[in-house]
């Protein structure tokens, strides 16, 4: 567990917007998929997950439904919203983009004077 | 974000508080389970199973806050809150709540009031399709809005920037709907374009229309308005085609107008339309023909589209020259300004508009008073709270939120204040506009409180609140909580004025003027009661008939009113009879032209006078109590064969003779080049309006000039009821047919008070709020101070101080206050009482009564509201307090 890495704030919603646009998830299966679709590379307390499932539908970014789970319990199922797409890929790109500088930047030699 | 989606979240989680928070609860225990179920397939027992969940879930309790946070409505959540805290302090001391909120009520209600009133008359406009392009035409420097008929068709026939231009008088008929019995009904006699002009549709039936008119008389048609249709006929749709007499002739009930058009003037409803073309069976004259009669009351149509007023103008000046070239002997003056007709011109709607808007400021510094006077209330609870407050601030409570408190505390009350105002202004407002103010004339207020009303009274409440609250919330913003935590009391004596100072003085001063105001309008009405008008009212019963309205006509007319006045005559104990064709003092007076005898160009601008004329009989000085100055009245021998005569007034003969004893015995022209002799001089009078300067007037002999207009004074030192029933008995027995009202001349005098009383009225009312907020202000302040600094008075007590110099350190500041904003009130007040002058009758403020009054009243004010706290100052137990700390 101590090789897990420590999010960065505001990755959270971005990560939650990747692991439902794969297909409709209830909170505990967001977790799961999120694990799985990073390795199993990053560190999230279970529960601070739901804040920012509420803070997403709040935005419009995810309509919420309840729905029975596949050893049947029930759960509130999440899926993506046109706008929550939309949001999925400009919060995407803006990613992609700042990992890029930033990977540019730290692996850029010394040039010799 | 998407709006609709927060709102929605809001929304829900507001209307279903407990659900929302239902659901979340499931959400997160469900996760737990799946959690826990997953654990258990690895081969955990159960109940480790589920222990394991919840530790790995983390802060059950913090993320469900989160949670909630993050589902929106911590807005509404916190504003509930506030409104929460803010009920709960308000409810510990109801005293202040009560008088905070009544103050305001009183204050909002009386904007809200005024408000309506000036929305009703002033700023909307008479119900009819396009008001905006609405013009009525105004004449010359005075601003008539009378026109003659020939004038009228001039302006219509000869106009390009007109759609059409229509007119119309209002006059009284007797209406008999076949009962013999006739009832006077106020009418619009209309020329028959009127409806079209408008562009108004029927309710039922038809209107009439300029293709119905075939010259005099040819038009038997009326149009009911609906509410006498409603009242009178009851809604009956077969009224339609019913013949109704009108002055003894038939007339044919054409339709109904619908109900929200009740005519082109706003404060008069007629009963029914009457097309103009039958004048003379209306008013049994027939002078349509004369181009100096100006008996149209009002002209107006609608402009062309694309027609800018300037443009109209200009048009209509150039028939104006036309007219004034090719009649050099009746138009004169033949230059227009455009006006809105709704309030009969600006003779009428100006001083009115200008009054209401004086009204409104001054309502407006009533509420103004009213702030400062709150916002000084909650200062001092703001201060008393200080150390709560810094205590707060201290635990880290941000700034923003200690004075959302506040303002919601403020808003609170002002809420109450205007549901209360409101409240009160609706119940004023109804009796309103049912209220008919003279029993004579179909004068009503057109107000009903419609929505901008309330918008307008809801706006107040939110921004006086916004207002007070601002005080208090900005000395939080200065609080050092460090300071304040440190010292035990906020209270600091300084010289400079603190903004508490500053807002009392303000308040004191918008007091003031209001008790000022109300002063002077208090003082011009006592005036105008005591003015000498010309006749004694007093004992004076008066008979009003239209003789045209019985069917009377010609010679029929004059042998008809001289035995009303012989019968009236032998009534026991009436002292005299006199006959005037429209009594003084009574909506408006006829008026014309003189000339001096030697002039033989009798033109418009030859004009040597225009004074008030009126048609008597000879009794008639002896019954109103007027005083012959010198010469005689008239006799019944002076008639159309004898020399034509006539009697003036002081004013008239200084005017064209130089002095009342060069007039006696002289000559000047009539209009229609008659030589007329000065018989007699009486006293001055008022005429037209009690605030009108002297003016000239004249008196020619009934026989003489004929008139189917009657009033009848009877004098008689006999008990009213009494006389009132052997006048009634004795006209129903000279013709039943006749309609009459009788009343004392007092009672007619109403009409001519009326402007005044109501302006005292309200300026009255006005200057009692204006001085219960100066007491209650001052009181809270004096109270305040006193109660903050009693520890202070204890030791000087104990130090031995004596009572007056107590009684100056606890006072002093308070009175000095008071002192300085009574006297910046009533310099401003004096300014403010010009508006005044133009309905209050010699409303001049350079009155050492209106200036000591005001005086007075202030101090009387200050003392009354200073005198509870000053007792407690005097009445401090130095050891109780000392003991205490």
């Amino acid at each position: 567990m101590t090789d897990q890495a420590q999010l960065l704030p505001g990755t959270l919603d971005l990560l939650i917007l990747r692991a439902v646009s794969l297909g409709p998830l209830h909170g505990y299966g967001i977790l799961l998929r999120i694990g799985q679709i990073s390795g199993n590379a990053l560190l999230i307390e279970q529960g601070a997950l739901y804040p920012g499932l509420f803070r997403l539908v709040r935005q419009g970014l995810l309509k919420a439904s309840w729905g029975t789970s596949e050893n049947n319990r029930k759960a509130k199922y999440y899926e993506l919203t046109a706008a929550g797409r939309k949001r999925l890929q400009q919060e995407t790109d803006n990613w992609n983009r700042l990992a890029n500088a930033i990977r540019t930047a730290l692996s850029a030699e010394p040039e010799e004077a | 974000m998407n709006f609709l989606a927060y709102l929605r979240s809001v929304s829900s989680k507001f209307l279903h508080h407990s659900r929302t928070a239902g659901e979340m609860e499931d959400e997160l225990c469900s996760h737990v389970q799946l959690r826990a179920d997953d654990l258990e397939s690895t081969g955990m027992s159960r109940a480790e199973a589920e222990r394991r969940a919840r530790i790995e879930f983390g802060g059950f309790e913090r993320y469900r806050e989160e949670s909630h946070h993050a589902l929106g409505g911590s807005f509404i959540e916190t504003l509930l809150n506030d409104v929460r805290i803010s009920y709960r302090k308000l409810r510990k001391s109801p005293g202040f709540t009560l008088v905070a909120s009544l103050t305001l009520a009183l204050a909002i209600g009386a904007n809200a009031v005024v408000f309506a009133v000036l929305n009703g008359l002033i700023l909307r406009p008479i119900n009819v399709p396009r008001p905006a392009s609405l013009y009525g035409l105004e004449r010359g420097s005075y601003k008539a809005v009378n026109h003659s008929y020939p004038d009228y068709l001039d302006f219509r026939n000869r106009n390009r920037t007109f759609e059409d231009l229509a007119a119309y008088n209002l006059t009284s008929v007797g209406l008999d709907t076949g009962s013999g019995d006739p009832v006077g009904s106020w009418i619009m006699e209309t020329t028959p374009n009127y409806f079209d002009a408008l562009g108004i549709q029927p309710y039922l039936g038809r209107l009439f229309h300029a293709s119905d008119d075939h010259g005099p008389n040819s038009v038997p048609y009326i149009v009911l308005t609906h509410a006498f249709w409603h009242s009178h006929f009851h809604d009956d749709p077969g009224v339609v085609g019913r013949v109704v007499q009108l002055n003894k002739h038939p007339f044919t009930i054409l339709g109904v107008a619908p109900p929200d058009f009740r005519g082109t003037i706003l404060f008069v409803f007629p009963d029914f339309w009457v097309p103009l073309t039958n004048q003379e069976q209306v008013e049994g004259v027939y002078d349509l023909n004369e181009r100096g009669k100006r008996n149209l009351l009002m002209v107006f149509g609608h402009l062309k589209p694309g027609v800018t007023p300037a443009q109209a103008v200009a048009d209509l000046n150039s028939v104006g020259a036309y007219l004034e070239a090719n009649y050099p002997k009746d138009d004169s003056q033949m230059y227009f300004t455009l006006t809105r007709p709704g309030l009969a011109g600006d003779w009428f709607g100006g001083p009115l508009r200008q009054f209401l808007s004086g009204l409104m400021l001054l309502a407006g510094l009533i509420l103004l008073a009213a702030c400062a006077n709150l916002g000084n209330l909650f200062a001092a609870r703001a201060a008393d709270r200080s150390r709560e407050i810094s205590l707060r601030l201290a635990l880290g409570s941000s700034r923003l939120r200690v004075v959302r408190t506040l303002f919601t505390e403020a808003l609170m009350i002002s809420a109450l204040g205007a549901v209360v105002g409101l409240w009160g202004s609706i119940v004023i407002l109804r009796g309103l506009s049912t209220w008919q103010p003279l029993p004579t004339a179909p004068l009503t207020i057109p107000i009903s409180p419609d929505a901008k009303v309330y918008f307008f009274a809801l706006l107040l409440a939110l921004a006086s609140g916004l207002v007070f609250g601002a005080v208090p919330a900005m000395q939080t913003f200065r609080t050092n909580p460090y300071e304040l935590v440190k010292s035990s009391s906020g209270y600091r004596t300084g010289r400079r004025m603190t903004v508490r100072e500053v807002l009392l003085v303000v308040q004191i001063a918008i007091c003031a003027v209001l008790v000022t105001s109300s002063f002077v309008a208090v003082r011009g009405l006592v005036r105008s009661l005591h003015a000498n008008l010309g006749f004694e009212p007093r004992n004076a019963m008066l008979v009003e008939t239209a003789l045209s309205m019985a069917g009377y006509s010609g010679d029929a007319v004059p042998a008809m009113q001289k035995r009303m006045i012989d019968t009236l005559q032998a009534i026991p104990g009436v002292q005299s009879v006199g006959l005037v064709d429209r009594l003084p003092l009574y909506y408006g007076a006829n008026y014309t032209n003189i000339f001096s005898d030697k002039t033989s160009d009798l033109r418009p601008s030859n004009v040597a006078a225009r004074p008030t004329m009126y048609l008597i009989s000879p009794e008639y000085f002896q019954a109103a109590g007027t005083s012959l100055l010198s010469g005689r009245a008239f006799t019944w021998h002076d008639d159309t064969s004898a020399p034509r005569v006539a009697v003036i007034n002081r004013q008239l003969a200084r005017k064209i003779f130089g002095s009342v004893s060069a007039a006696l015995g002289g000559y000047f022209k009539l209009e229609n080049v008659t030589r007329v002799q000065v018989v007699g001089i009486v006293e001055d009078g008022k005429y037209e309006t009690l605030a009108e300067e002297p003016r000239a007037a004249m008196f020619l002999p009934i026989l003489q000039s004929p008139s189917t207009q009657t009033a009848l004074v009877i004098r008689s030192e006999r008990d009213q009821q009494e006389i009132a029933a052997a006048i009634k008995r004795t006209v129903t027995g000279l013709d039943s047919g006749l309609p009459i009202t009788l009343r004392s001349w007092n009672q007619e005098l109403e009409s001519a008070l009326f402007a005044s009383r109501m302006a005292t009225l309200s300026l009255g009312v006005l200057g009692i709020l204006g001085a219960m907020l100066a007491v209650t202000g001052i009181f809270g302040m004096a109270a305040y101070s006193v109660s903050k600094r009693l520890r202070e008075f204890g030791i000087r007590v104990a130090l031995g101080a004596k009572r007056a110099e107590l009684l100056h350190t606890a006072m002093g500041r308070a009175l000095k206050l008071l002192a300085f904003g009574s006297a910046a009130g009533l310099f401003l007040g004096i300014l403010a009482t010009k508006v005044l002058a133009y309905i209050v009758y010699q409303a001049t403020p350079n009155d050492p009564m209106v200036l000591g009054g005001a005086v007075l009243a202030m101090s009387l004010l200050g003392l009354l509201a200073t005198w509870i706290p000053a007792r407690r100052a005097l009445n401090v137990d130095p050891n109780l307090l000392l003991r205490e700390a």
